[in-house]
């Protein structure tokens, strides 16, 4: 079925993906019906020769990497190959020494961080970072906060704005936890949930902005095998019911075979494959690096 | 820990405003007519001065995780503003010299608010130490806050409200107890804002406060801001209402410490926590001088009292931060819980 998706894409493109992105690149500033076809076909995100180091150790290296609208785009590699620092750089948190990264045809050399949501994007992260302190609900109507306008005067004195706001904001929230199944918790406070049920919460707090883009870090890490199936089904569920692109970070390589339609293979900061999983699948150079010791990344855990 | 919300027992039927209502019911209704004026002078005044004061430390250290050693610099603020205000500008009724002197403690607590843009934690707590030293410099410093007295001691106004005069230890602490009680409320609407939600979200992960859209800059200033205009208006209550007089010592660094405490002893980022621990710190000392004097008699003179208070008070908070990090107001609620479970249990 993901093939297929994969293909159906393929199909309605004019040019291979490579020939495609480079127009789109170079004809950016092109105008009419033909600036609008090519918005449509051209890359959600792309990251174009992004090098990142720390101190001695270089944590990325002259990687590229192109996203299309709806498609699930993974990323796998041993531990410290460097896909958290690449989410890092598409959500702004890190700076590139080198590179640049391209979201709905801007170009930035450190994306805004705090423009983030309003750009379309929407992150979870490897480690927990959801805010303990509020409640589950409150986690997910905090995601809401980019549409905010009201003043805390407003707030505070309930005036009309910040009431609609606010009960729009715990609207949404509501559906989104009745979405992944979360309702019965809204209540708790997120600190006190077992893990597996935080990252889901935090899956939650980033699909409330109803991004175009989430990029998801390891949303499966420590989980059993049925929180994982149905962690899997949540994604594909998102991609398939609102056409959100998915960027996926995943060790367990089953997982990953089956939600992706493309998966870039990072290895020591370099990208060194790039495609659908059948080719990742019998690509010599990613069994010696990475699926050969796979049976040890089984747990995913890492740093 | 995790029975958070599994059992919502029958005891918690009752709307979450039925107890601050019975609370309000008896402070103005009841406790004038059997209070004595000690009650009100040692007792009530400076607990709801202290009160406020912790409530606004709150906001910016329980909620929205900024920490400061300057709260009683910003009292001060607040106290010669009003003073300086209701002075200086004719026919200014007192209460708009009040909320001007919030809105000078505001900027004051804005502009020492600006190094939490970089520092954290323990290196803003000691940026905020600058506020405690500078503003008790130039208070003594420049003779003109104090209007030139030679003593720089200064007498509080009249309080006077539409002409109605509030005078004697009652009618101080009906306009304290209002004052407290409308920025309580004020503050409990904010905390359970969205800019409410925004404290917490930066308190709680800064990184991911930004990344869905917190502008978390301003939230900081405006937390800033925000707790100095509260903790601005409690040094009103406290040099007009509770001492009547105005002067720098009174707002000194052990003055920022006890505002601390109150907030770690009662419960970071809990309204109530504000009053539990203010009860206890101004309490606390009556009753060990109490128990002093019955205990060892002559010997337990107010040197002995002075260093047995600090050494309690000090292992106390140890205590606090080691068993019940969540202060009082988390051992209420637990309490209350158990009674009821065992009350559904009989
Ligand atoms: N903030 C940082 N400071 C210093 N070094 C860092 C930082 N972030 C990442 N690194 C280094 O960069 C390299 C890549 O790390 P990164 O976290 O991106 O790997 P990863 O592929 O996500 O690994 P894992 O699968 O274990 O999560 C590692 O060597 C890591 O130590
Ligand atoms: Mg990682």
């Amino acid at each position: 079925m993901n093939a297929t998706h994969a293909f159906a894409g393929l199909g309605a493109t004019p040019f291979p993906p490579d020939i495609q992105d480079h127009l789109a690149g170079l004809n950016f500033e092109a105008a009419g019906a033909e600036k609008r076809k090519q918005e449509a076909e051209s890359p959600v995100l792309e990251l174009s020769g992004i090098s990142l180091s720390f101190g001695g150790v270089a944590a990325l290296s002259d990687v590229d990497l192109s996203v299309r609208r709806g498609e699930i785009r993974s990323i796998i590699g041993p531990n410290g190959a460097g896909k958290s620092s690449l989410i890092n750089v598409i959500s702004g948190v890190y700076r590139p020494d080198r590179g640049e990264v391209q979201i709905a045809g801007k170009r930035y050399a450190q994306v805004p961080t705090q423009k983030l949501a309003r750009l379309g994007l929407a992150r979870t992260f490897q480690n927990l970072a959801l805010f303990k302190g509020l409640s589950v609900l409150d986690n997910v109507v905090s995601g809401r906060a980019h549409t905010f306008r009201s003043t805390f005067l407003g707030q505070i004195a309930g005036l009309g704005r910040s009431r609609r706001e606010e009960t729009d904001a715990r609207d949404r929230a509501s559906r989104v936890l009745e979405f992944l199944h979360l309702s019965d918790l809204s209540d708790r406070l997120a600190g006190t949930l077992p893990y597996g049920l935080q990252k889901r919460v935090e899956l939650a707090r980033a699909l409330v902005a109803e991004p175009d883009l989430l990029l998801l870090d390891e949303p499966m890490a420590g989980m059993t095998a049925t929180e994982k199936d149905e962690m899997a089904g949540f994604v594909s569920g998102v991609r398939d019911q609102y056409g959100t692109t998915v960027v996926l970070i995943e060790h367990d390589i089953g997982v990953v075979m089956g939600l992706s339609d493309r998966i870039a293979v990072l290895d020591y900061g370099r990208k060194i494959a790039d495609g659908t999983p059948d080719e990742i699948q019998r690509d010599q150079r990613v069994i010696d690096a990475y699926l050969g010791v796979a049976a040890e990344n089984e747990d995913g855990e890492g740093i | 820990m995790s029975d958070v919300t599994t059992d919502l027992p029958s005891y918690r039927s009752l709307p979450g405003w039925a107890a601050p209502l019975a609370v309000l019911a008896v402070a103005y209704g009841a406790v004038p007519f059997w209070g004595t004026s000690y009650l009100f002078e040692a007792i009530l005044l400076p607990f709801l001065a202290l009160s406020l004061a912790g409530l606004g430390l709150n906001i910016l250290t329980g909620y929205a995780g900024q920490v400061s050693l300057g709260s009683a610099a910003f009292m001060a603020v607040g106290a010669f503003a009003a003073f300086n205000f209701n002075l200086r500008i004719d026919s200014l009724p007192l209460i708009a010299s009040i909320v001007l002197a919030g809105f000078a403690a505001a900027a004051i607590g804005l502009v020492f608010g600006l190094p939490s843009l970089r520092l954290k934690g323990f290196y803003l707590a000691v940026s905020t130490l600058a506020a405690q030293f500078f503003v008790q410099w130039a208070l003594t410093k420049f003779s003109w806050f104090s209007n030139d007295s030679a003593s720089g001691v200064i007498d509080a106004p009249p309080l006077a409200i539409a002409g109605f005069v509030f005078e004697g230890p009652i009618g101080r602490y009906y306009f304290a107890l209002t004052v407290v009680s409308v920025l309580t409320f004020i503050a409990y609407r904010l905390v359970n804002s969205q800019t409410g939600r925004n404290f917490i979200a930066v308190r709680d992960n800064e990184t991911a406060a930004r990344i869905i859209g917190v502008p978390v800059l301003t939230t900081k200033l405006l937390a800033f801001a925000i707790s100095s205009f509260i903790i601005g208006v409690a040094g009103v209550l406290w040099a007009f209402a509770y001492l009547r007089t105005v002067e720098p010592a009174g707002f000194n660094l052990d003055r920022s410490f006890q505002i601390l405490f109150i907030v770690i002893i009662g419960g970071l980022a809990s309204i109530r926590g504000a009053f539990f621990g203010a009860a206890l710190i101004v309490v606390f000392p009556l009753l060990l001088s109490r128990l002093g004097a019955f205990l060892f008699g002559d010997v337990f003179d107010s040197g002995v009292l002075d260093m047995t208070q600090r050494i309690v008070l000090g292992a106390l908070i140890i205590l606090f931060l080691v068993l019940e990090p969540d202060g009082l107001a988390a051992l209420c609620d637990r309490t209350r819980k158990r009674i009821g479970t065992a009350l559904r249990q009989s």
